[in-house]
């Protein structure tokens, strides 16, 4: 039995540490949206320092990936210079200019790539966000966090949906109406409800084609007259189907080939230089869930949402939501009102002129109530995408993995690796083992792993694997969100001002100097010999 | 449910690279083995961890080294092993490392000093600032998670059960030994017992009367979007461990771990805080500049286990005298093929077959100080106020 040797204090912690902000502000609003915009304009009328921040206009690079919103491939030059569409940006929201007016310090081309309160390493008095630009990143300090950062789209993919062309509702609305940069001619666009008439309607305002909305029921499901004006000016209404595949050149798509839902041979044709997948949008709770807030699911809320009280405050007492991220549909504007007197009230500023904002939106969505249809119709699309289009076609684009692939529980392919072991797992032997988890799946088989951080392809891998293990989709867990939420080069989120206390108390692991030594040397004069001569690196 | 079967059926606690290594090469010997895990198999520091597998001071690290390359045909699923690791330095300071490596270093393992254009040769994205390398030509790393999973799908082809969701509680003893775990579904009955539980292995230890000093702590992990195959994936150094994955992301982590106070038996793990994310992004841009550009995706935290000396503890206890007990003091992924091994040996044997333990045995902690935390300084960070520095 040797004696115990124990290594030197440790000064490889993050004890003695503090993460330093270079900015505090008291109310942050992330999000410059009808939502966010109320709220800043709301907070900066009652006297307190507001800084609004907003990732639009994006940079061309992040265009190109598909971050934040489906742009698939359809922008115009105009995005590779961001600077100029600042103009734009600010002058189709009068909100925002007039937040500008109000003395906000409005940070535009920004991104907030996470944020937290009282996180692990991080005992905070308020919070804590990293924001980053096109060349750097930064801490901001908060008192209060409005989190107003919208919804982006649900995708399904189909063969050929990884070319240009193929893209989002919420994608095309910002490069048509925000970036006035959209690329495309004549729409084919996937849905029948109000986003997707809406679509149409802006669409053709603009003087684009409108060639066909499709719908996989039998029924067109938006109301009547408007789909009836659709009609009048010459959009085909195609229902029962559902896109099969996409065709197109260099430029990308030319036409979609639909199916019908029952049978895949039945098909027609559809010339488009577009396809906007328009069948329902998804919050964006990826800094509600890198902060902790409490989640649900609540499908007529739009899936996963955070848990709401009065006013848009979360489970977190520093921070509140407002608009599409808490939950679709309602007033954005006045739960934006809503939040920010919420958040003045918890700082104990409380502003007459706020509080007489009334409450005009529904109430949030009791979270005991049963959900009507759940995730029913979205299931549905899922189901016979996959019935008509076999599982060969990608359900993550950017690792390239296939519908086959998920329900079988695949490694990837590049590992090239084949076993009748393996042959015999797939999502039931995985669900007989315990509820499937996204983040299982993710892992096993890298869907939703890649660069778009599964802005395409999240919803649809969770309801292919509610399909292979034959669970309901809401009971799919959510696959957690985790910081950066924006995909950010290494040189930009490098903090290159790092304290001397960083430097000096950095180690590779534990820098516990005893784990090291050689087991032979445990006890001997060597073990001495070797603590003296310190750590290797 | 009480008796699991007949002849021996042996329990293990914790369903991390160690209790499903267990597990495995338990089932592989033909015991009816069950897992208890109180979440999803290797979802805590098991799935999470850099996936090294270079543990030169380890009594184990024969065995390691024997082990992996087998690992792959030996589970029948893929676990991404790669042999072989290159550790390079860009701070002038750090020029003449590989003195000090080769005091640990044991014999027979082969391994070159580089200079820096010999990096670059081996390292396309390393830049001009190298100052000196060394090439092993024996560790190398693997995926954490899949094989994580391959360990236990391997042992559920031979025949254990996994139980996950399930958080044992406590203990049934009977003369001396341990006759079950306590879970909420019920007791489960056992001939022997093996806990393995990561950083609650401390507590569950505590309950058959034994003191086993503990400290769990939080560490940070980036990763960034693919980049084109480095010929050699192993690559690390200026602070940080890592690799390249078999899909060409980096994933690398380092620094500053963040101390707990104490982990419940059912917490959930922590995700990052940020708090060091941008240290790590800016050590790797220096280690690879090449690859600056390179997006950050995604990053991570796990929980790790660690004991005062940071070595492992790995022991077949005198009593209750059919528990054995795994902690592997934050160093056991890559040891996992021949910690399990060991675990095998002791459970059915009573003793290691290939490497003397001695040296690991719970009693060289008596008579530690109660307040060992306070003298190592493995305390939580103090209470910060956000305060701009401008
Ligand atoms: C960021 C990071 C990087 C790392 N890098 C490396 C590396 O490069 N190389 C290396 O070798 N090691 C590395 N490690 C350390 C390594 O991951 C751990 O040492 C190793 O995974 C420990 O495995 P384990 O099975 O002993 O414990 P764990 O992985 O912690 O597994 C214990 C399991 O027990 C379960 N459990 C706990 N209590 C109960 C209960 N009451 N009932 C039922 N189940 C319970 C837990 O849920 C858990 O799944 C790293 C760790 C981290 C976090």
């Amino acid at each position: 039995m040797s004696p115990l040797t124990l290594p030197p204090p440790d000064r490889f912690s993050l004890r003695g540490k503090p993460v330093a902000a270079a900015e505090h502000v008291e109310l942050l609003v992330v999000g410059a949206g009808a939502a966010g915009c109320a709220a800043a304009i709301a907070a900066a009328n009652a006297g307190v320092s507001v800084m609004l921040v907003d990732e639009n206009p994006v940079s061309a690079g992040l265009v190109g990936m598909d971050v934040p919103l489906h742009f698939g491939g359809r922008a115009t030059n105009a995005v590779q210079t961001p600077e100029r569409l600042v103009e734009r940006v600010l002058e189709t929201s009068p909100a925002l200019a007039e937040a500008f007016e109000l003395g906000v310090d409005v940070r535009l081309s920004t991104n907030v790539w996470g944020a937290w309160v009282k996180a692990p390493g991080l005992v905070l008095a308020g919070g804590l966000a990293g924001l980053a630009d096109e060349t750097k990143s930064w801490f901001v300090g908060f008192d209060r966090l409005i989190v107003a950062a919208g919804a982006r789209d649900l995708n399904f993919t189909f063969q050929g949906s990884d070319q240009p062309g193929v893209m989002g509702a919420q994608g095309f609305d910002t490069l048509l109406t925000r970036y006035d940069a959209f690329a495309g001619r004549r729409l084919a666009i996937v849905g029948s409800g109000e986003l997707a008439i809406r679509t149409a309607e802006k669409a053709l305002e603009r003087g684009l084609e409108v060639a066909a909305l499709i719908e996989l029921r039998d029924a067109p499901q938006g109301p009547a007259e408007a789909v009836a004006r659709l009609v009048a000016r010459g959009v085909e209404i195609v229902t029962g189907h559902v896109p099969l595949a996409a065709h197109g050149d260099a430029d990308g798509v030319r036409r979609l080939v639909v199916a019908h839902r029952d049978d895949a041979d039945h098909r027609r044709e559809i010339a488009c230089d577009t396809v906007v997948m328009a069948l329902a949008t998804v919050p964006v709770i990826e800094l509600l869930d890198v902060l902790g807030a409490k989640r649900l699911m609540a499908p007529e809320r739009g899936g996963h949402v955070p848990v709401v009280a009065e006013g848009g405050a979360t489970s977190l007492s520093e921070v509140f939501v407002a608009g599409d991220c808490a939950g679709l549909g309602g007033d954005a504007q006045g739960s934006g009102r809503r939040a920010a007197l919420a958040a003045l009230a918890s700082l104990g500023r409380t502003s007459e002129a706020l509080a007489e904002a009334p409450d005009i939106s529904p109430a949030p969505g009791d979270p005991a109530e049963p959900a009507s249809a759940g995730l029913a119709y979205q299931l549905e699309w899922a189901q016979a995408m996959l019935a008509t289009g076999g599982p060969d076609v990608l359900a993550c684009l950017c690792e390239d993995v296939t519908r086959g692939e998920v329900l079988g529980v695949r490694p990837p392919r590049y590992l090239g690796w084949r076993s009748n072991t393996l042959a015999r797992r797939d999502l039931v032997t995985l669900a007989e083992d315990g509820p499937i988890n996204q983040d299982q799946i993710k892992r096993l088989t890298r869907a939703c792993m890649g660069p778009c951080q599964a802005r395409r392809c999240r919803e649809q891998v969770a309801l292919m694997m509610a399909l292979g293990a034959n669970v309901a989709p809401e009971t799919v867990p959510l696959a957690g969100y985790r910081a950066p939420v924006r995909p950010l080069p290494l040189s930009v989120l490098a903090d290159w001002q790092e304290s001397a206390d960083m430097d000096a108390g950095w180690n590779v692991w534990f820098g516990i100097a005893t784990q090291w030594i050689g087991y032979e040397d445990i006890g001997t004069e060597r073990e001495a010999e070797q603590l003296r001569a310190g750590m290797p690196y | 449910m009480s008796e699991i079967g007949t002849g021996t059926s042996v329990v293990v606690v914790g369903g991390g690279v160690t209790g499903l290594s267990a597990a495995w090469w338990l089932a592989r010997s033909g015991v009816a083995v069950t897992v208890i895990e109180k979440g999803i198999v290797g979802f805590e520091a098991s799935g999470r961890n850099g996936g090294g597998c270079t543990h030169y001071q380890s009594p184990l690290f024969h065995e390691e080294q024997r082990l992996w390359p087998q690992m792959d045909e030996l589970l029948g699923y893929p676990t991404e092993y790669q042999r072989g690791r290159i550790v390079f330095q860009v701070d002038p300071r750090k020029e003449r490392f590989h003195e000090g490596l080769a005091m640990r270093l044991p014999s027979g393992y082969a391994w070159d000093v580089l200079d820096p254009r010999q990096v670059r040769e081996l390292v396309p994205l390393a830049g001009d600032n190298v100052v000196s390398g060394v090439h092993f030509h024996f560790g190398g790393h693997a995926n954490p998670q899949r094989t994580s999973q391959a360990y236990a799908w391997a042992a559920q082809d031979h025949g254990a059960r996994i139980l996950q969701h399930t958080a044992v509680r406590g203990f049934e003893t009977a003369g001396g030994r341990v006759t079950g775990v306590e879970t909420a579904g019920g007791t489960i009955g056992c001939d022997a017992l093996v806990i393995a539980a990561g950083p609650q292995t401390g507590r569950l230890v505590a309950m058959l009367g034994h003191d086993l000093p503990m400290a769990a702590a939080r560490a940070e992990m980036i990763v960034t979007e693919p980049l084109e195959m480095m010929p050699i994936t192993g690559v690390d150094g200026n602070g940080l461990y890592g690799r390249q994955t078999l899909r060409g992301n980096l994933a690398y982590g380092g620094g500053p771990h963040e101390w707990f106070g104490d982990v419940g038996l059912e917490e959930t793990p922590p995700k990052p805080s940020g708090s060091v994310t941008r240290n790590i992004a800016r050590r790797v841009a220096e280690l690879l500049p090449k690859a600056a550009h390179a997006r950050v995706i995604r990053s991570w935290a796990g929980v790790i286990e660690n004991t005062p000396d940071g070595r492992p503890v790995i022991e077949r206890l005198a009593a209750p005298d059919n528990v054995t007990v795994a902690t592997m003091s934050s160093v056991g992924f890559g040891l996992s093929p021949a910690s399990g091994r060991a675990i095998r040996d002791l459970v059915l044997d009573g003793a290691c077959s290939f490497a003397d333990l001695e040296k690991l045995r719970l009693s060289r902690f008596e008579g530690l100080a109660r307040d060992w935390r306070d003298g190592l300084n493995w305390l939580p960070p103090e209470a910060v106020i956000s305060a701009a520095v401008s």
